[in-house]
């Protein structure tokens, strides 16, 4: 499980730190996309991995790390999804607009002189 | 105290919030109510920091004031936590708000759709950036912020904003991601996210899982070290502010400020004198991380040929300096790199305003092609005009632009008699005073190498200052003095101003400054006033130094 988790972050951030250095802003997106993912998971990770373990206590329960899944990362990782969702979306109109103004999909706005 | 002065706290992100929300459902037309409640707002904000900072600096009340939101018990609840320093920023912030929103009335406002409501926002971030005591909350408000500053980089359009905001928003969305692993790491050490319950965490933390909090403290640092523009993660810093509006660029001086605030917040914190085997962790870097911002901003400066990547460029110096001064880790030096912090946002906020006045008017880009000109010694002819116009009159808008400039460089190269030049004085007495009596140590080489740079810094900037207001002020051709209105002369006028009243009240402002800097040094009373505020009363806290 651990194993698991820790290739598929290491798989995600890889691919998303090597799209972010491309030269063309749809690879940057996609980048940042995968580098959220690996995030996010990595957030839940730090929690400790527990299967069918509930992150909220019923009614009169005492709350242990041994029974419980830790509620705090999970709930970061909420608030990290969203802001990170909102936030390309808004670099998606951006890299449209740069599109439209320059005439080319290049990070610098201008082709490279080949 | 009423129950009413309990919720002071919250009014700096509360007020921003209803007037940004409430100004996005009024349609753009009715541009004199969203302009009436714009400056309202920042007004009262302006009020409710001066009060805070007043009631925090009350000498028989508590130095810190906690508000917790929805009343939850201190270590789970989000706190705001205003003391000397918050309130200090907070009062920054609102005073170079409110200048940006005036000279914005004159026509910026119209350049683009919702800049007030954005502008709003980026208040409340900033507000709650200053306020926070929860890490995560720290990252939340940074986020907002963000998203507002995304949107007012590209205010007014334009190829050239959208190339420069491109980047502006790729570097901030991946330093996001590298807060997000540093709070991540920290929380999965220590178990918490409240500052001050880190705090005492801190130093049980057992030997082999401190490397990794370590690494954790180290990734967060770097996120801030971007905001504030530290080489070498500053590249994107001087196309960014100098692409932007000249309002937002003002604010945005600010802004950089924040990284600043974090780091100094966090750093004397969590690795004060009292943190166990972490103390002082990554001081060393930080000083040399400072040095090199002061030498890339002192050659940018100098290489830079227009003013606005000038004023970009000072942006790093001023950055650079306070940072470096901060990681020498004295008392004494850290209450006039305050003050130097102050004077310096408020130089540079006014610069940047000043500049698009004076290249109004003004080809674009004359003037890299009066530096090309000057490089390759193309400047006859122009001269024998030139010396006919003994006595010439002088427009009046271009005396007070020329006086404004003048205060600027005075300010930003530290020279007497305005502020700049106190905030330096100050920073270099301290650095060569013992520490305490009886001890007369050897002044340690960062000394030395600070005392050259400031000096340093402050010779490229007078160069460079003199050489763009020769171009600009000077040598202009007769017919192309700009058109100034007094709505937009006046918040320059008054941010000098306020340069001016820190140097008649230097006394004060450096005593508030020490009592900051003292506060910072003895994190106990934070960390008490943050844990033992009583549950169901907001303030004062008990504890408070």
């Amino acid at each position: 499980m651990e194993l698991i988790l820790s290739l598929a972050i290491g798989t995600l951030a890889g691919c998303g730190v090597w799209l972010l250095l491309r030269p063309r802003t749809f690879q940057v997106i996609m980048g940042l996309l995968l580098l959220s993912y690996a995030v996010n998971l990595f957030i839940l990770g730090v929690g400790g991995l527990r299967v069918g373990m509930p992150p909220f206590l019923a009614k009169g329960q005492i709350g242990s790390l041994a029974q419980f899944a830790d509620p705090l990362p999970q709930s970061l990782v909420l608030t990290a999804i969203v802001i990170s969702f909102a936030t390309t979306a808004l670099f998606l109109v951006v890299l449209l607009a740069s599109r439209g103004l320059t005439g080319t999909d290049h990070v610098d706005g201008t082709e490279p002189e080949a | 105290m009423t129950r009413w002065l309990d919720h002071l706290l919250v009014l700096p992100v509360v007020l921003p919030l209803v007037a940004g929300a409430v100004m996005l459902l009024i349609d753009e037309q009715y541009r004199i109510l969203k302009t009436a409640i714009s400056i309202g707002t920042i007004v009262a904000l302006t009020g409710v920091a001066l009060a805070l900072l007043a009631l925090v600096d009350a000498p028989e009340s508590a130095a810190v004031w906690v508000y917790r939101l929805g009343d939850w018990p201190t270590p789970f609840a989000i706190v705001l936590v205003a003391d000397r320093l918050s309130a200090l920023m907070l009062v920054l912030t609102s005073v170079l708000a409110l200048a940006s929103m005036v000279f914005s009335v004159a026509r910026w406002d119209r350049a683009g759709a919702h800049f007030r409501a954005m502008f709003q926002f980026l208040l409340m971030g900033l507000n709650g950036a200053f306020l926070t005591g929860d890490l995560f909350n720290l990252f939340v408000w940074f986020e907002l912020l963000l998203a507002a500053s995304y949107g007012l980089v590209l205010h007014g359009s334009g190829t050239r904003r959208v190339r420069a905001g491109l980047h502006y928003i790729v570097v901030n969305l991946a330093t996001s991601l590298l807060f997000l692993i540093g709070v991540s790491l920290i929380y999965g050490v220590a178990g918490t996210l409240n500052m001050a319950d880190l705090a005492t965490r801190i130093p049980q933390v057992s030997a082999e899982s401190r490397g990794l909090l370590e690494t954790g403290a180290a990734v967060l640092g770097i996120a801030f070290l971007v905001k504030a523009g530290i080489w070498p993660l500053s590249f994107w810093l001087p196309s960014a502010y100098s692409a932007a509006a000249p309002p937002v660029a003002a604010m945005f001086s600010v802004m950089s400020k924040l990284g600043v605030y974090v780091v100094l917040r966090l750093w004397l914190l969590l690795f004060g004198a009292d943190s166990g085997a972490s103390a002082h962790f990554g001081g060393e870097w930080l000083a040399f991380a400072g040095i090199a911002t002061i030498v890339f901003g002192a050659i940018g400066v100098l290489a830079s040929q227009d003013i606005a990547r000038l004023a970009g460029f000072s942006v790093l110096i001023s950055s650079g300096t306070v940072m470096a001064v901060i990681a020498t880790g004295q008392v004494g030096v850290t209450g006039p790199a305050l003050y130097y912090l102050v004077s310096s946002t408020l130089a540079i906020g006014a610069l940047f305003m000043l500049i698009e006045l004076l290249e109004r008017g003004r080809e674009p880009g004359a003037d890299v092609l009066a530096v090309t000109r000057e490089a390759y010694g193309e400047d006859d002819g122009d001269d024998l005009v030139q010396t006919d116009e003994v006595g010439v009159a002088i427009p009046a808008a271009m005396a007070i632009l020329g006086l404004c400039f003048i205060g600027c460089t005075l300010v930003l190269a530290g020279l007497p008699p305005l502020s700049g030049f106190i905030a330096k004085f100050a920073v270099l007495t301290a650095l060569f005073s013992p520490p305490g009596p009886g001890m007369t140590a050897g002044v340690p080489a960062l000394a030395w190498a600070l005392l050259g740079l400031l000096i340093f810094s402050g010779l490229t900037t007078l160069v460079a200052m003199t050489r763009a207001g020769i171009r600009t002020l000077w040598t202009r051709e007769e017919h192309s003095v700009p058109r100034v209105r007094v709505i937009e002369i006046a918040p320059i006028v008054i941010l000098l101003l306020a340069a001016a009243a820190l140097t008649v009240q230097a006394g004060p402002v450096m005593r508030y400054m020490q009592a900051t800097a003292s506060a910072l040094y003895a994190p106990q009373g934070y960390i008490q006033g943050v844990l033992t505020a009583p549950l169901g009363r907001i303030a004062p806290a008990k504890g408070g130094s």
